[in-house]
């Protein structure tokens, strides 16, 4: 023991010795460091306290928390509002919330249906809302319409570009003149569009290779898709003042999501920002990151909806499930439900009769080891009491006779 | 008697045609069922060696009767091989894969290595092995030639359901045409001058001869020449011939195919053989998979499947007498064709594509694959989920006599359900009892069984006489009697909770009778509610019923770690009405509001006054609580409850004191003391709560509601300073001059704020209104004590019911521009949009409640919607997590041993003992103290501190010790 000096070998040895986890090992060497003096006869009597308050609080063997879990998620959506859409946490951003976003959660899709992020700065960009601002310019996609005005001549066949200046240098603060910001822009039109502009000042004109009309219009459409700065995915960003446990500082949410983009970027602290997409996550993050995101997700989606007092050990239980195979698996036929080793078991799910067809082609064989085969098959099921096996019995006297 | 067998494991695969014959019991030709004298025809649909469903007639293949007679597969021997449609795809992916001449699997000998490689690995991972057949598919198609016998592979065309075709691109009948055009001048291009003959000659290399040849039609340039002359002349000259398969082909195909190769695609080769996909003979199901019923006028009606066989026989009949005949190839390919058709329906009903087979009235057959899919299907509706018997259903009552573990039967139910007992030597006296009382009379008997295994019905008339008869080994099926453990259940079964065991309490009348304080965890009320009765035949099953799904076992809920089982409604009433304002009682009094619980004496008096001495509510109150209790905590009434050693200080008992859904007072004692003494304490309190509010007097009525005039124009005002400000929101908006919200748009800021402005007026009249009504109102009786209804529910009835909104905005649908013709165009005004100003008890204009039925609707497609989803997502919830279990070591594994967490949620926490609001921990310090202190009264006192305290196990009310000793155990 490193550097406690009220606890001896002897009150180490008994506390060692308890069924305790570490963390209230520890929480036990502390205190009796801090009281200071404890006998070795009394620190006994508090390490076997402890200990007993604590196997008190603990889950019994064999006991079915699965289906608890379940249950105890499933239950309260029965009491969630269906089309929430509005205000979660900032009013600007709409998100799913309720019901949809938790079958959404579960389902474990590839996108949700709302992207966002919500990116935290670091050091001075999180202090600083000229510096916080630069940060939103490279997230948000910038487009034409946000840098000045389009108009189209249709008696030469051009499009007209005006730049509004102040708009340029607010948006490229990095860059000193607009006339450079300008030419970027104009290079940007010339390869995205692949036609000749031509820029002077403020004014970009580009006109149709071959005059046609009709290609005249179309130009100004995709002009209008072309992003010139920031993320094409973030369509929007609201940029707020909050009170985090790191002080006041600014936070942006982000209407869409790309999650691996934004970590790159200058003054994102990597390390508080978040997305909830759980498939962006567990690709720059991890696996661990995913389960940890699945559990936030679902417990914001209930806390959304006054159902916070859901234990938060169900949700642990199934973002592990969910993330067991070191993928995200989704919960259903596609993902948890649909893999079961066990034919029956898929069977009595969904889709029964092509899962038996598959498994008569690939010679599969099912060995009754899971819940719901046993229940088809009427043998006890290997849960709870059913899982015990000890049994008690008495010894027949006549000799079994078989 | 028969050994019971036990099912080991089940193993699936295709049959061999060969092992159908040999099964089978007989060959079926026939199309007929039964003759005219009602007898099955020999070689019939129900010829008697497939089994019998007749009662009285004996099964040729076991001679075992109707009943016991497990029927017996037959077989029809095909015409024509005919598909399986089942398994058309896999088909389709093996004709593309294999090679046409050889039957090899067109892939080289490294490929195949890698993928049988990849197979094994997908096996010890429990992979699906469908994912590494589709890679070697898709591979497998590439190979223009078979790597084995160097044969060009065509492509194959999967007309579904079971069509296949082999594309070929052949020379296009019309080439010269092709040829002689491409040779022209283009019309639009002058200096086109179109290929001579002789040019084409030069540029393909081909003789000018042959060339003239074949621009006369007379040759047919094939391969190089056609390559030549397409490069050449930049043309198409091909089209695509499909030559279809036919099912024998199919079959001579794939018997070709070497097992070695199957098995690089995951097939079980020696079980499943492809060309056992191609049916050449239809096995028959037994006749007991079948059954005909005969109606009330002696007519019967086949089953399904035995339409679709006599469908199936008829053409297969019809099919071999044409080819017989040696009718033309077109009308053989339609009868074919027909066949297919018959056994893809009867095999599945529901392909895409393929009109389902009807019966005569026009109503779609139920083959084989629908009796198997679905809710109602056999997976789901009969193997997972059974029928069973002992069980029984009636609506159900409230009894507040009854204690919260009990449930009251009605007798007629008791009597009809039974309860099997050993007969030994000790019980015999009781056994003979039952069997004397009969039948009819309640605690008796109806069936008994012999030794032998021979059941007897009890009869009034039989009964005296069986009774003396019964002895040790015999077993007696004996009525319900109180205190009898049964399962009790409401649907939707949604959590654990709602199906809890409770002893019987035999009662008059119809109904099932519960304690109203176990309505939370059902979900139940009294509104026509219906639930089901389970009573349970093994010892095992009961002794398991008692300690572990008891009521009193659930009081806690697993979601929150938080008593589900408390007070509710009229009980937080009364506890309210006794502890709010403390009132005192005469000795006759608060000895009347104890007359249910087990206090029946008073303590000291808190004090005297004019009547004599009196007893304040608090004090009563807590005669209930344990000694040794203390608690403190702040209601939601507002202000602190104090309670010490069990003495009710300070504070007002309310919801969230006693409530269900983690009442403080009651969540306490379940995890300090014990669950038997929390039963006692809930049932003691709802008895109090009762015989209080009874006292005090409680009603409701629509007066309660009124508020006097002067509050009316107080509301009224305050809604008109609302309208103000809402059209001068208007104004500014309509002069343009509002400024929009960062991320609104203009419209939407109007919007937000025309809301924000009619939920302040709504709130303003609910304070006005709140303000007018006294504390004793029983509305703000229930609402302040959590009881029933809310503040703003009564804001709704004396106040504003307030802006109606669908989809969380204010009405905007009907018709253009406005909600109802009763409006201006594009009237922005609140009253246009379902603003309802009125009272619910002041009554609703009819605009105003057009409006309100609008947002009224919205809510119940809500939760018409929502009922399904979330009934699907806790379906697969289930599904998913089902087989986990906490093992002894502590992780978290499912049933194949897979480890999903080493620890339960991080720290082996039950979610049972611990309330998810508080993060709990243990408290070390606290403890620590505790011993340092040493503030203990003896070693006993200080053991029962330190140790592990055992809980007792409790088996029943009637068998526990007296509550006083309950008590003192504590």
């Amino acid at each position: 023991m490193t550097d406690y000096s009220h606890v001896t070998d002897d009150i180490e040895a008994i506390v060692e010795d308890t069924e305790l986890p570490r963390r209230l090992k520890d929480r036990v060497y502390d205190t009796i460091e801090d009281r200071e003096g404890v006998t070795t006869e009394q620190a006994d009597e508090i390490a076997r306290a402890v200990e007993s308050q604590y196997v008190d609080t603990r889950v019994d063997p064999l006991e079915p928390v699965g289906t608890v879990s379940a249950q105890s998620i499933g239950e309260p959506g029965t009491q969630m509002t269906m089309n929430t859409f509005h205000y979660a946490g900032v009013a600007e951003i709409d998100v799913t919330q309720g019901l949809p976003r938790l079958i959404e959660l579960v389902d474990a899709r590839k996108t949700p249906d709302t992207p966002m992020m919500t990116v935290y700065l670091e050091d001075e960009y999180a202090e600083d809302r000229e510096k916080a601002h630069e940060v939103v310019w490279a997230l948000e996609a910038t487009k034409i319409l946000a840098l000045g005005d389009v108009s189209t001549n249709v008696a030469d066949m051009l499009v007209r570009i005006d730049l509004n200046e102040e708009t340029l240098l607010e948006r490229w603060p990095t860059v000193d003149s607009a006339e450079l910001v300008a030419q970027e822009i104009a290079e940007t039109i010339d390869d995205k569009l692949g036609v000749s502009t031509r820029q002077q000042g403020m004014a970009i004109e580009f006109g149709p290779n071959e005059p046609s009309y009709r290609e005249l219009l179309q130009l100004v459409e995709q002009l209008r898709d072309i992003v010139f700065k920031g993320i094409e995915e973030i369509s929007r960003v609201v940029i707020r003042k909050e009170e985090t446990d790191a002080g006041e500082e600014f936070v942006l949410y982000t209407e869409g999501s790309a999650f691996g983009d934004v970590l790159d970027i200058e003054g994102v602290d990597a390390t508080r920002s978040t997305c909830n997409n759980i498939h962006e996550i567990r690709e720059e993050l991890g696996i661990e990151a995913a389960r940890e995101a699945i559990i936030n997700e679902t417990v914001d989606t209930l806390r959304e909806q006054g159902l916070d007092d859901v234990n938060i050990r169900h949700l642990m239980l199934v973002a592990d499930i969910m993330t067991n195979e070191g993928t995200i698996e989704s919960i259903g036929r596609h993902g948890i439900s649909g893999s079961k080793d066990s034919v029956l078991a898929r069977a009595a799910f969904e889709v029964t009769v092509n899962h038996l067809l598959d498994a008569a082609i690939h010679g599969q064989s099912d060995d009754l080891d899971g819940i719901i085969e046993n229940v088809i098959a009427g043998k006890p099921i290997a849960l709870g009491t059913g899982d015990v096996k000890l049994r008690m019995g008495s010894i027949d006297s006549t000799p079994a006779d078989d | 008697m028969q050994t019971p067998k036990q099912l080991g494991g089940i193993r699936f695969g295709l049959m061999d045609p060969e092992t159908y014959r040999d099964l089978s019991a007989t060959k079926v030709i026939t199309a007929d069922t039964y003759d005219d004298d009602g007898y099955p025809i020999d070689m019939g649909l129900m010829d008697p060696r497939l089994g019998v469903i007749d009662p009285g007639l004996e099964c040729r293949t076991c001679g075992q009767h109707s009943g016991s007679c497990p029927g017996h597969f037959g077989h029809i021997e095909l015409a024509a091989p005919v598909i399986h449609v089942g398994f058309t795809t896999l088909m389709r992916r093996l004709l593309r894969s294999t090679c046409r001449e050889c039957g090899r699997l067109t892939l080289d000998e490294m490929q195949m290595e890698e993928y049988r490689d990849q197979q094994e690995r997908a096996d010890e991972l429990g992979k699906d092995p469908d994912t590494v057949l589709k890679a070697a598919v898709r591979e497998a198609r590439k190979a223009g030639t078979c790597p084995h016998c160097g044969e060009p592979q065509a492509d194959i065309k999967h007309e579904k359901p079971t069509t296949y075709y082999e594309v070929e691109n052949v020379l296009a009948s019309e080439y010269s045409e092709v040829i002689a055009s491409a040779m022209q001048p283009d019309a639009d291009d002058e200096e086109d001058e179109g290929i001579s003959p002789s040019e084409l000659a030069d540029q393909t290399g081909i003789s000018l001869e042959r060339i003239n040849q074949i621009l006369g039609g007379e040759f047919r340039p094939l391969d190089e020449d056609r390559r030549a002359l397409e490069k050449a002349l930049d043309v198409d000259l091909t089209e695509e011939d499909m030559n279809k398969l036919m099912p024998s082909d199919i079959r001579d195909w794939f018997e070709d195919i070497p097992d070695s190769d199957i098995e690089v695609l995951g097939i079980d080769a020696e079980n499943s053989r492809p060309e056992w996909m191609i049916m050449t003979v239809l096995p028959v199901p037994p006749v007991t998979a079948r059954p005909s019923i005969t109606l009330d006028n002696g007519q019967r009606s086949e089953d399904d499947l035995t339409h679709k066989l006599v469908d199936i026989i008829r053409i297969n009949q019809r099919f071999m007498e044409n080819r017989e005949a040696g009718a033309p190839q077109l009308i053989i390919e339609d009868l074919w064709e027909l066949l297919q058709y018959h056994v893809t329906t009867f095999v599945d009903n529901e392909i895409s594509g393929t009109p389902p087979a009807r019966h005569r009235s026009g109503r779609p057959l139920k083959t084989l694959s629908q009796r198997l899919k679905g809710k109602e299907g056999r997976f789901r509706g009969s193997l997972s989920g059974k029928r069973v018997n002992f069980s029984a259903r009636t609506v159900i009552s409230p009894d507040p006599t009854l204690s919260l573990n009990e449930v009251g039967i009605p007798d007629r139910v008791a009597s009809e359900m039974t309860i099997t007992i050993n007969v030994t030597e000790r019980n015999t006296e009781e056994a003979r009892q039952y069997v004397a009382n009969g039948p009819e009379q309640h605690p008796g008997a109806n069936y008994v069984k012999r030794p032998d295994g021979r059941r007897l019905k009890v009869t009034p008339k039989n009964c005296e006489e069986l009774a003396t008869k019964i002895e040790a080994g015999w077993e007696v099926n004996r009525h319900l009697v109180d205190g009898d453990i049964v399962i009790f259940n409401r649907q939707p079964s949604l959590h654990r909770m709602s199906i809890m065991a409770h002893e019987v309490v035999v009662m008059p009348y119809k109904t099932f009778r519960l304690n109203t304080v176990v309505c939370p965890p059902y979900n139940a009320d009294f509104d026509g509610d219906e639930m089901n009765l389970h009573a349970l035949q093994t010892e095992e099953a009961r002794a398991e019923a008692r300690v572990l799904m008891r009521v009193q076992e659930q009081i806690l809920s697993p979601r929150f770690g938080e008593n589900i089982i408390g007070a509710i409604q009229d009980h937080i009433s009364g506890t309210y009405l006794l502890t709010n304002d403390n009132p005192d009682f005469t000795e006759t009094q608060a000895l009347d509001l104890l007359r249910a619980t087990r206090v029946d004496e008073l303590p000291d008096p808190d004090g005297e006054n004019e009547t004599g001495p009196y007893w304040t509510g608090r004090t009563v109150f807590s005669l209930l609580l344990p000694d040794g209790l203390n608690l403190e905590f702040t209601s939601s009434t507002g202000g602190d409850v104090v309670i010490e050693d069990g003495n009710l200080i300070e504070g007002t008992i309310d919801e969230d004191a006693v409530g269900a859904f983690g009442g403080e007072i009651v969540d306490t004692i379940v995890k300090q003391y014990s669950e038997t003494r929390a039963r006692v304490f809930i049932n003691e309190v709802a008895a109090l709560a009762m015989r209080a509010i009874m006292h005090f007097g409680f009603s409701i009525g629509i007066d309660d509601e009124s508020i006097p005039p002067v509050a009316d124009e107080q509301v009224d005002e305050a809604i008109d300073s609302a309208y103000d400000r809402i059209e001068e929101l208007i104004d500014t908006y309509e002069n343009g001059d509002l400024e929009s919200l960062p991320g609104r748009t203009v419209d939407e800021t109007l919007e937000m704020k025309i809301m924000q402005t009619l939920g302040k007026a709504r709130d303003s009249a609910g304070e006005i209104a709140d303000d007018h009504f006294s504390d004793d109102n029983p509305a703000v009786v229930m609402a302040r004590s959590g009881a029933r209804g809310s503040m703003l529910n009564l804001t709704q009835m004396a106040g504003c019911v307030g802006q109606q909104a669908v989809r969380g905005e204010r009405i905007n649908r009907g018709y253009e521009d406005r909600t109802l013709a009763h409006y201006e165009e594009n009237d922005l005004s609140a009253e246009a949009h379902g603003f309802v100003e009125n009272s619910y008890r002041s009554g609703l204009t009819p605009r105003e409640f057009f409006f309100h039925a609008m947002g009224g609707r919205e809510g119940l497609v809500d939760t018409a919607v929502r009922t399904s989803k979330s009934g699907y997502l806790q379906r697969r919830l289930i599904n998913a997590l089902s087989e986990l279990e906490v093992q002894y070591d502590g992780t978290v594994r499912d049933t194949s041993d897979t480890v999903v967490q080493f620890e339960f949620g991080e720290d082996g926490t039950s979610p049972v003992r611990v309330s998810s609001d508080d993060d709990f921990d243990v408290d070390v310090e606290g403890i620590t103290d505790r011993v340092l202190e040493a503030e203990f009264d003896d070693a006993a006192d200080k053991e029962a501190f330190i140790g592990r305290r055992e809980p007792p196990t409790n088996l029943s009310e009637h068998t526990e010790p007296r509550f006083e000793e309950v008590e003192s155990d504590d």
